[in-house]
């Protein structure tokens, strides 16, 4: 593996233009005011990034927003409306696809069915022109490191879709590319094959060393493979981040509503120190602990997880502000998932609060029940208040 | 034997029938009237009718069969009469080169239909069927129109003033040829279209993707991929153009030697149906044997996997 990852700074592009390694720099892949119009509707729209070498980069958001596109503008196969792609400084909007020294690894692998595994991987070594011999090691090399070396007379259609996956993986990695793309690199397999492939490919993306970057709609995904993460949402990026940072610090409602589960409280702003916020809504009034860039009066939306929410029987007793934080509710829902329980309580306005508890911290003696009415509170770190 | 009657009594009504419609439709009006050919090729000639001695007679309580081979063994008598030999080879050969010129203009044609804007996609293909609304046989009559000394095609070139001379075309193998590739072109243009317009791009986009060039992933990904529509359009051009009787009667010439000619001449024109019916039953012999060859090693090839 480390000969490996010693192998990738000498790609050479077919055109030699590209061999030169760049050191490690901040602004490895730099997409610029990129635009995508397809008669008419914007697929892409006005999309700024800057991506580092060797960071696994993930694009999220629902279905149709615009990221197999991007992906597709990178590895050229649409023509960018406007806008500049740089790959390692050199500006490739207009490069075809077989000259671009990037590979991808397609939705559904799109592996060649006339072909064996072996070929399959051999396809785009064959066509850079390397030796025989050469190519037969760095095969070998990609089926050892995909685990499939007895696989490698097998035709695709014999493999199981975990398999088929890899072999795709090793077809895309056998080039060294300088980038490599990854469309819903997981989207055949099912759920569990797919937490398990997650780790796996993480580990074989880094041992080689490549720059990736990755489009999904499975949050999940994005978080576990990904060092940094672009939330989009109809062909615009609304933030960019690292997993944590998106999700503790969501930028809007779309990116706190769209990665894992919130409540959303909408209200406006009363009080507004440097130190502290006061936010009134229907169901309370938020004592928030820091400081935020806005004006009395505006309408903001208050965001707490659900993880941050407890639950008591008894009004809470311990905040610092015992007017602040806290709803009372009717429990109208649980599921016991496991690790941990999902309340929905109802509140006196008719909003659904989600909490969840987790099964460490279930009380011997109390667990609530359907119709119990309880007590909802967070402390004045936990939630994030929300402007646009 | 025994398998094949357990399979025929039917478990399943309904499935039995709608499985032994087309067989009973194939024995009908291939099978019968293949052993009806095979028979008549196997009995002597003879002026009356039928113009042919039975196979089988009955005299004085004996049974006689007499299975007269001299029709069949004179087609391969080089030695003495080469005619048929020759005329064999020359149909395969004239087949031959129907086939790969309508999988040259085909190919490139189905391509682009199969690529073209899935709107326009039926305009196209309602063209591609087009000459299949007009009768055939007249369809090869407008040929001898243009290709005549003094039709359309002389005359515009004279009029152009690209030759002085009307340039003989018809009755010549380039006629024949133009005829054939003609009529047969939508024969080789359909399988190829039904099998293109199913080519994921995806495959092509990845070969685009792992550096190949248009170019080589029309090679390496495109062509192999269709070689079962290749194959289908092959067929189906080549198996009626051996036997090609209109084409040849009406562009050919005395050079164009070609079976179904020689199967007319021997049955209209000798009345010597033995014979005629050995010509047949040789034509079919001679093309089904290396097509059940080549699909016995292509089926061997894929072992059951897909296409
Ligand atoms: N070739 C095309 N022609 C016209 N419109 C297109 C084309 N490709 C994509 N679009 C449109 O562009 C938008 C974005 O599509 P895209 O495939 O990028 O979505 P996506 O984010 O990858 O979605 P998914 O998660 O479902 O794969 C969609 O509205 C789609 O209909
Ligand atoms: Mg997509």
């Amino acid at each position: 593996m480390g000969e490996l990852a010693s192998g990738h700074p000498n790609v050479v592009a077919p055109d030699g233009t590209l061999a030169a390694a760049a050191p490690a720099d901040t602004h490895f892949l730099r997409i610029e005011k990129l635009v995508k119009e397809f008669d008419g509707l914007v697929a892409v729209d006005n999309v700024s990034l800057d991506i580092c070498k060797g960071e696994i980069f993930a694009l999220l958001g629902s279905s149709g927003c615009g990221k197999s596109t991007l992906l597709r503008m990178l590895a050229g196969f649409e023509m960018p409306t406007s806008g500049r792609i740089f790959l390692d400084g050199k500006d490739i909007a207009a490069l075809p696809p077989y000259i671009r020294p990037i590979n991808m690894m397609f939705q559904s692998y799109a592996l060649f069915p006339h072909l064996t595994v072996w070929d399959n991987v051999a396809f785009g070594l064959k066509r850079d022109g390397l030796p025989k011999d050469q190519i037969a090691e760095r095969v070998e090399k990609m089926l050892g490191l995909v685990q499939l070396k007895p696989y490698a007379k097998r035709k695709p259609h014999q493999l199981s879709g975990g398999q088929q996956q890899r072999v795709a993986l090793a077809r895309s990695l056998a080039k060294r590319p300088q980038l490599m793309l990854l469309d819903e690199p997981l989207g055949a397999l099912d759920k569990k094959l797919r937490e398990r492939t997650q780790l796996e490919l993480v580990n074989i993306i880094e041992s080689v060393g490549v720059t990736c970057v990755m489009v999904t709609h499975d949050q999940e995904e994005a978080m576990t493979m990904a060092s940094r993460i672009a939330i989009m949402s109809e062909g615009r990026i609304l933030q960019v981040g690292a997993p944590h940072e998106v999700y503790e610090t969501p930028s809007c409602r779309f990116v706190a509503d769209f990665i894992g589960n919130v409540n959303l409280f909408e209200g406006k702003l009363t009080e507004d120190a440097s130190d502290h916020v006061v936010i009134e809504t229907p169901e309370c009034t938020h004592y928030v602990g820091h400081g935020i860039t806005g004006t009395e009066g505006m309408a903001v939306s208050v965001a707490i997880r659900p993880e941050k929410i407890r639950i008591t029987q008894q009004p809470p007793s311990d905040l610092a502000r015992p007017a602040c934080n806290w709803v009372k509710g009717e429990v109208v829902d649980l599921a016991y998932l496991g690790s941990y329980t999902v309340y929905h309580l109802k509140l006196a306005t008719g909003m659904i609060l989600k909490a969840t508890v987790a099964s460490v911290e279930r009380l011997p003696d109390w667990q609530p029940t359907w119709g119990d009415s309880v007590f909802a509170s967070w402390d004045e770190y936990a939630m994030v208040v929300l402007t646009q | 034997m025994r398998k094949l009657i357990t399979r025929l009594i039917p478990r399943d009504p309904g499935r039995s029938f709608v499985i032994g419609v087309p067989y009973l439709w194939l024995i009908l009006f291939f099978l019968v009237p293949f052993l009806i050919v095979l028979k008549i090729s196997m009995s002597e000639m003879q002026v009356g009718v039928p113009p042919f001695k039975p196979l089988f007679g009955w005299a004085d309580d004996f049974l006689s069969v007499r299975i007269y081979l001299g029709n069949l063994f004179s087609l391969f008598d080089v030695a003495n009469d080469n005619l048929y030999a020759v005329t064999y080879l020359s149909s395969l050969k004239y087949a031959a080169f129907t086939t790969l010129l309508c999988l040259f203009i085909g190919f490139p044609f189905a391509y682009f239909l199969a690529r073209s804007r899935p709107t326009i996609r039926p305009v196209l293909m309602m063209l591609v069927m087009l000459p299949f609304w007009t009768s055939f046989l007249l369809r090869v009559y407008a040929w001898k129109g243009i290709l005549a000394n003094h039709g359309v095609l002389n005359n515009l070139m004279i009029w152009l003033g690209v030759i002085d001379e009307p340039v003989r075309m018809l009755h010549t193998p380039f006629s024949l040829m133009i005829g054939m590739v003609y009529g047969y072109l939508p024969f080789m243009v359909l399988p190829l279209y039904a099998n293109l317009v199913k080519l994921d791009v995806r495959f092509l986009e990845a070969a685009a993707d792992l550096g190949a060039t248009p170019w080589k992933a029309f090679w390496l990904i495109t062509v192999p991929l269709s070689k079962s529509g290749i194959v289908a359009g092959s067929m189906l051009v080549f198996i009626p153009c051996v036997g090609e009787f209109v084409i040849p009667d009406l562009l050919g010439g005395p050079e164009t030697l070609m079976i179904g000619r020689v199967l007319w001449d021997e049955l209209f024109s000798n009345n010597d149906w033995p014979r005629a019916a050995a010509v047949a039953v040789v034509t079919i012999l001679l093309i089904i044997v290396p097509l059940a060859i080549f699909n016995k090693y292509q089926a061997e090839q894929q072992g059951g996997g897909r296409t």
